[in-house]
Order: C-alpha cells, then sequence, then structure tokens
C-alpha cells in the first residue's frame, strides 16, 4: 500500500505553495536527529546506507566490532573449494563515503532510558532511535560436550570467517572414502536451506575429487527449506535414495537429533546411534546476538517487533532487524534483513519526523548452489499485518523454483545467484 | 530521457532548494522509494546492476517497464524469480515503481567480460539489422529495452527465448531476427550482444 497518495498530495502542496510566505511551522527544526545502529553485517549496514540516503540530514552512526566482514551468503562455495574467503570480505568505506559514522568497537550495552549506547572502548553514543542488527548467537551448551572451544576441532562455519576456512581445511586434508558428518540445527536459525546447501556442495567436491567419501547430514527436523529440490538433484547427482548414495539425511523422527558429542573421537551421538567423522561440521542451535540479549530485547531468544517499524516490543526507541528478531514468515536470511532494514529505515524516519508510517512489501530472494552451474531459489513478499502482529507472506505470489525444470533454467539462476551477491553486497555495504 | 521526474519530486525538490522542508512531501518521495528499495538487492542500487546477470531497470521507459511486469504476472514473459516477485505488486505499485525507475539514470558500470574481438562485426551488424529500433547505439528505448551497457548474460537468456519462440517478439522485430539468422546465422547475436554490452 502506498500512502500518502501521490495525487491527492500534490494538490494540497500546490496550495501550499499558492500560500507561501506565510510562515511553514514544520520548517526549524533544532537539533541534527541521530540514529545508532548496531551491527555490521547485512542489516545493519544496509540500514546506515539506506537511513542515509533517505534522509541525508540525519546523523547515523554505524557501530561494529570488527574492521571488516565476511558474508555468510556465499560461504558454503567457499566451503566447497569455488571461492576464496577474501571474496565474501566487506568494509565500511562505501558506508562511510555515504556520510555513515562507523566506529570499530564493541558494544556493551544500551541503556534506553537515558537513549545511549556503551562500548568496550569506554565512548558513550546518544541516539534519537537506535537499531540493532545482532545477527546470531551459537547455544554451545546445548549439545553435551560441544563448547566454543570444541567448534575449533568440529567447526560450525555458520559465521564466515576463520570457521569457514578451518572447514575447508579439514575437507581438504580428508582421505578419499572418508564420511563428512553435518548436524544441521532445529528451527528457527540463520539461512533455512545454508546446511542443505553445504551438504551438496561438499558432496559435489567429494564427486569430482573424492569419489567414495559420503555426506551424512543428521538432522533435528523432519522437514527442511526446498527439500524436494534438493532431493530431485541429490538424486540425480549423487544416487540419492539408493544403497550407494552419496548423501544421506536422518531426520529427527529417524533419530536424527544430536544430543552429545565426542570431540576428541570426532563421534557424534544421535538418538540413532553413533557417527563417526572424518570432519564433522556441527551447526548448533541458535539465538540472537549477545547484544539483543544483553539488552533485553531478547526475552524468549529472539528479539519480538512490530512488523511495522520493527521496533522492539520489549524496548520503546530500540528496533531489531535481521536474524536476531522474531519476523514471523520471514526467514533469517540475508536478503531478509536487508530489506527489513530499508522498511525499518523509512519508518524510523516516519517516527522522527513526528509522520504516519507507511508499510510497504518486502521481498526475500534466496538461491541454493547444487554445484556451480546448477542453482535454485525461493522468493517471497510480506508485508505487515495493520496491528503489526505478524509479517504475513503474499500467498498469490512467492515460491520455489519449480521441479523438473531444464538445466538452462539452473544455470540462469546459479549466474543471476552469483550476479545477487555483486549487487546485495554493494547495496548494503556502498 | 533520463531526465523524467515526477511532479512531486520534482515539487518536494523544489521547496527544498528554497528552504522549506515539508514533511509530507518528503513522505510521499520516501513511500516510492521504500516501495523500490527491495528491489535493489538483485537489480542493484537504484536499479543500475553492478552483477553480470541481472539486467539494469533504471532508465527504462514506464511502458517498457509495465510490460514486462505484465509478463511476469501472467507468465507470458519467460523468467526465473521474476514471475514469482511480480505477482506480488498490483497495478498501482507497479506503475509507482515503472515511474520511479524511469527517471533513475541507466548507469554503465562496465565490468563485463567483452570479447574485443567481436565488436567490429557486432557494431556492423547491428548497424544493418538493430539500429532503426535500438537507436542511438541502444541508449534509446522508444519501445524496446535499452541494449547500450546492459549485461551481456541477460542479453544473451533474452536473445536464446526469442529464438526458441518462447518470448512474443513483434512482426518487426521478427522479421529482423529471421532475416540475421538466415544471413548470419545464430551465432552472429554474439558478437551484437558483445558490442552492445560494450556501449559506454
Amino acid at each position: 500500500m502506498l500512502a500518502p497518495d501521490r495525487r491527492s498530495f500534490l494538490k494540497l502542496t500546490a496550495a501550499g505553495v499558492a500560500a507561501a510566505g506565510v510562515s511553514m511551522p514544520w520548517v526549524a527544526r533544532a537539533a541534527t536527529q541521530r540514529v545508532v545502529v548496531i551491527g555490521g553485517g547485512p542489516g545493519g549496514a544496509t540500514a546506515a546506507h539506506y537511513l542515509k540516503r533517505f534522509a541525508p540530514e540525519l546523523d547515523v552512526t554505524l557501530i561494529e566490532a570488527n574492521a571488516n566482514y565476511h558474508t555468510c551468503f556465499m560461504s558454503n562455495e567457499v566451503v566447497a573449494g569455488l571461492r576464496k574467503l577474501d571474496e565474501l570480505a566487506v568494509g565500511f568505506d562505501g558506508l562511510k563515503k555515504a556520510g555513515v559514522t562507523v566506529v570499530t568497537d564493541l558494544v556493551t550495552g544500551i541503556d534506553a532510558t537515558a537513549k545511549t549506547v556503551a562500548t568496550k572502548g569506554g565512548q558513550s553514543f546518544g541516539y534519537d532511535r537506535c537499531i540493532v542488527a545482532a545477527g546470531i548467537d551459537f547455544k554451545f551448551d546445548a549439545i553435551a560436550g560441544y563448547s566454543a572451544e570444541a567448534a575449533e576441532a568440529m567447526p560450525h562455519a555458520y559465521k564466515a570467517g576463520p570457521q569457514t576456512t578451518l572447514l575447508r581445511r579439514q575437507l581438504e586434508a580428508m582421505p578419499d572414502g572418508g564420511t563428512f558428518v553435518l548436524v544441521a540445527p532445529p528451527n528457527p536459525f540463520r539461512c533455512p536451506p545454508g546446511p542443505y546447501e553445504r551438504a551438496s556442495l561438499v558432496a559435489d567436491y567429494f564427486k569430482r575429487n573424492k569419489p567414495k567419501s559420503k555426506v551424512v547430514i543428521l538432522d533435528a527436523k523432519d522437514a527442511f527449506s526446498k527439500q524436494k529440490l534438493f532431493e530431485e538433484a541429490w538424486t540425480r547427482f549423487f544416487g540419492y535414495g539408493t544403497a550407494d548414495s552419496m548423501i544421506t539425511w536422518v531426520p529427527a523422527k529417524q533419530g536424527g537429533t544430536v544430543k552429545e558429542v565426542d570431540v576428541a573421537g570426532r563421534t557424534v551421538v544421535a538418538e540413532a546411534g553413533r557417527f563417526k567423522g572424518d570432519v564433522v561440521n556441527l551447526i548448533p542451535p541458535q539465538m540472537a546476538g549477545r547484544i539483543a540479549r544483553d539488552a533485553g530485547l531478547a526475552e524468549k531468544g529472539w528479539a519480538a517487533i512490530d512488523a511495522r517499524t520493527f521496533e522492539s516490543k520489549a524496548v520503546p526507541g530500540v528496533h531489531v532487524i535481521g536474524d536476531a528478531a522474531v519476523a514471523t514468515a520471514m526467514p533469517k536470511s540475508g536478503y531478509a534483513a536487508s530489506s527489513q532494514a530499508k522498511a525499518a529505515a523509512a519508518a524510523v524516519i516516519q517516527l522522527l519526523r513526528g509522520q504516519p508510517v507507511f508499510s510497504v512489501p518486502l521481498i526475500n530472494t534466496c538461491y541454493s548452489f547444487i554445484n556451480k552451474d546448477y542453482c535454485f531459489s525461493i522468493a517471497g513478499i510480506y508485508e505487515p499485518s495493520p496491528d503489526g502482529a505478524t509479517l504475513a507472506e503474499r500467498t498469490d505470489a512467492g515460491g520455489t523454483s519449480p521441479l523438473a525444470k531444464d538445466d538452462d533454467y539452473r544455470l540462469r539462476e546459479a549466474r543471476y545467484a552469483h550476479s545477487w551477491f555483486d549487487n546485495i553486497v554493494k547495496d548494503s555495504w556502498g | 530521457m533520463s531526465t523524467q521526474r515526477t511532479p512531486v519530486s520534482f515539487l518536494a525538490a523544489a521547496l527544498l532548494a528554497v528552504g522549506w522542508t515539508s514533511h509530507a512531501a518528503l513522505a510521499a518521495d520516501l513511500a516510492v522509494e521504500a516501495l523500490a528499495a527491495p528491489c535493489a538487492g538483485c537489480h542493484g542500487t537504484d536499479g543500475t546492476s553492478v552483477g553480470l546477470a541481472a539486467p539494469t531497470i533504471a532508465g527504462l521507459p514506464k511502458d517498457y517497464f509495465n510490460e514486462a511486469m505484465f509478463g511476469y504476472k501472467t507468465d507470458t514473459k519467460p523468467a526465473t524469480v521474476m514471475g514469482r516477485i511480480a505477482k506480488g505488486y498490483d497495478d498501482k505499485q507497479t506503475e509507482a515503481l515503472a515511474a520511479h525507475f524511469a527517471a533513475k539514470p541507466f548507469g554503465r558500470p562496465g565490468g563485463q567480460a567483452i570479447d574485443s574481438a567481436r565488436l567490429a562485426k557486432g557494431r556492423e551488424l547491428a548497424d544493418k539489422y538493430c539500429q532503426k529500433c535500438h537507436e542511438n547505439e541502444g541508449r534509446d528505448a522508444d519501445g524496446v529495452g535499452v541494449l547500450a551497457g546492459q549485461k551481456l548474460t541477460y542479453m544473451q537468456f533474452s536473445v536464446s527465448d526469442f529464438l526458441a519462440g518462447k518470448r512474443e517478439m513483434d512482426k518487426r522485430q521478427k522479421a529482423r531476427f529471421e532475416e540475421l539468422v538466415k544471413d548470419h546465422g545464430a551465432p552472429a547475436f554474439t558478437d551484437i550482444l558483445h558490442y552492445y554490452a560494450n556501449v559506454k
């Protein structure tokens, strides 16, 4: 829905112009309004970028602990050896050029009463509105024997960076005929098709380099994103469903849920039994990132928000976007985070101007690769409900790529996926 | 052609220029900006794609944009994700998007894998078979798409769809395509597309 109506508005403003010369009560606004954005991932970067694009007069500060960021999207290509980690690195010079003040420091707390954000470096930043893009943290203690330290032996590789490189090195060192065990997390979690794309791309790497090797997915769920498309491709490329399939998927109902690990023995203990892996990739259960939890935004593990403004239901003046937020029907994806960032930026500006918030459709588009030339997608259009309770998916739009498409269709989506990466990176970080 | 501006944006700009800030005027513009912003993840900021496949949608004539969206909505134009996305926008929203992107400049950031050995032949063929409709080296777009600096990969997909009969052609285009294929064979399109993709 577009509001206010442009045509009727034009008349109003034209009348205003005709009456020019009389006083304009809305003209003066003394102090520059400040927005502090916490987190430099796709959500936070896009929010900062679009706040300045939409309202250049705003004072926008982005606080991120690291001097650069590695995108999670396309990091499965690094795991499979199709791309170098450096190609996923983004810095913040583009945002600085766009007029954003970028601070490299760790946020230690948000004082919603004083409206300040404190950092480890001892700085304090006042805000009129704050946007939190805290991403995710792992529940390391949800699986007995697992820990942040254990992730150095059994990488999660689910935040891109050194963990991605570690998993890649383990796969390179693995002998032919080895087993790669991937432990997939329960809902909700970041990038719902991510574990299955990873299993596919690793199987493709094995097929080309270590053809006697196997992939075993132990899953805490009975269903997963784009499942029919994955299974169709696995059947075609990896003999899925046959006795010598390269990929085995063990759903929860067949005992796939992992409760315990033996790190030294490179073994995971699932309800179905013990699975020893030459390489074990354990993606733990997840929750909103620390900053969101510490600030009291995520009472039940994730941050509840008003879907029209992304303002926290727990802490007024603070908006939460991306993976940390409960965006109801919207998945936790990079594209969803960037879409939410733009909607939240517009809402924050309207609120700061004392104007009604309008609602616009949000988009998610997400690609998954099986191999470098075979890719499929899911797309969705989401709209906030009038009461702000939900971000509902339009049922007359969106959906996944069709099944049984020819190779040309899959190749096109592979080309569009890489093109998507270049555009979303530039659009988010400038 | 890149100077089309909606009256409201123009008025808002005029107000700003004389030092008045009408929050309502800004809100009207912001509503359209926010509607269009999610397109940028695939089509690039302000509709200029820096990816190598997704087409630039800035600077397209409104009619062309609306027709394309109609084709996606009705599954009569070949697509991957656009058939699924376009259905989420009603006619009023589509028209607002068309006006918004028509007013943005069609950027030509380069970076495409151009085969320079094809350019001379491509230009010669383009002059003979294409330029009557795709005027000014494919920059102008009166009832057609912009070819100058458009993404090579996207144009290759489009030509492939035209040749396969999956995408509708008007009589004039169909005649030209057939003539070109008869005289030079289908691979000649590759020369032409490299030439257009390379136009700055």
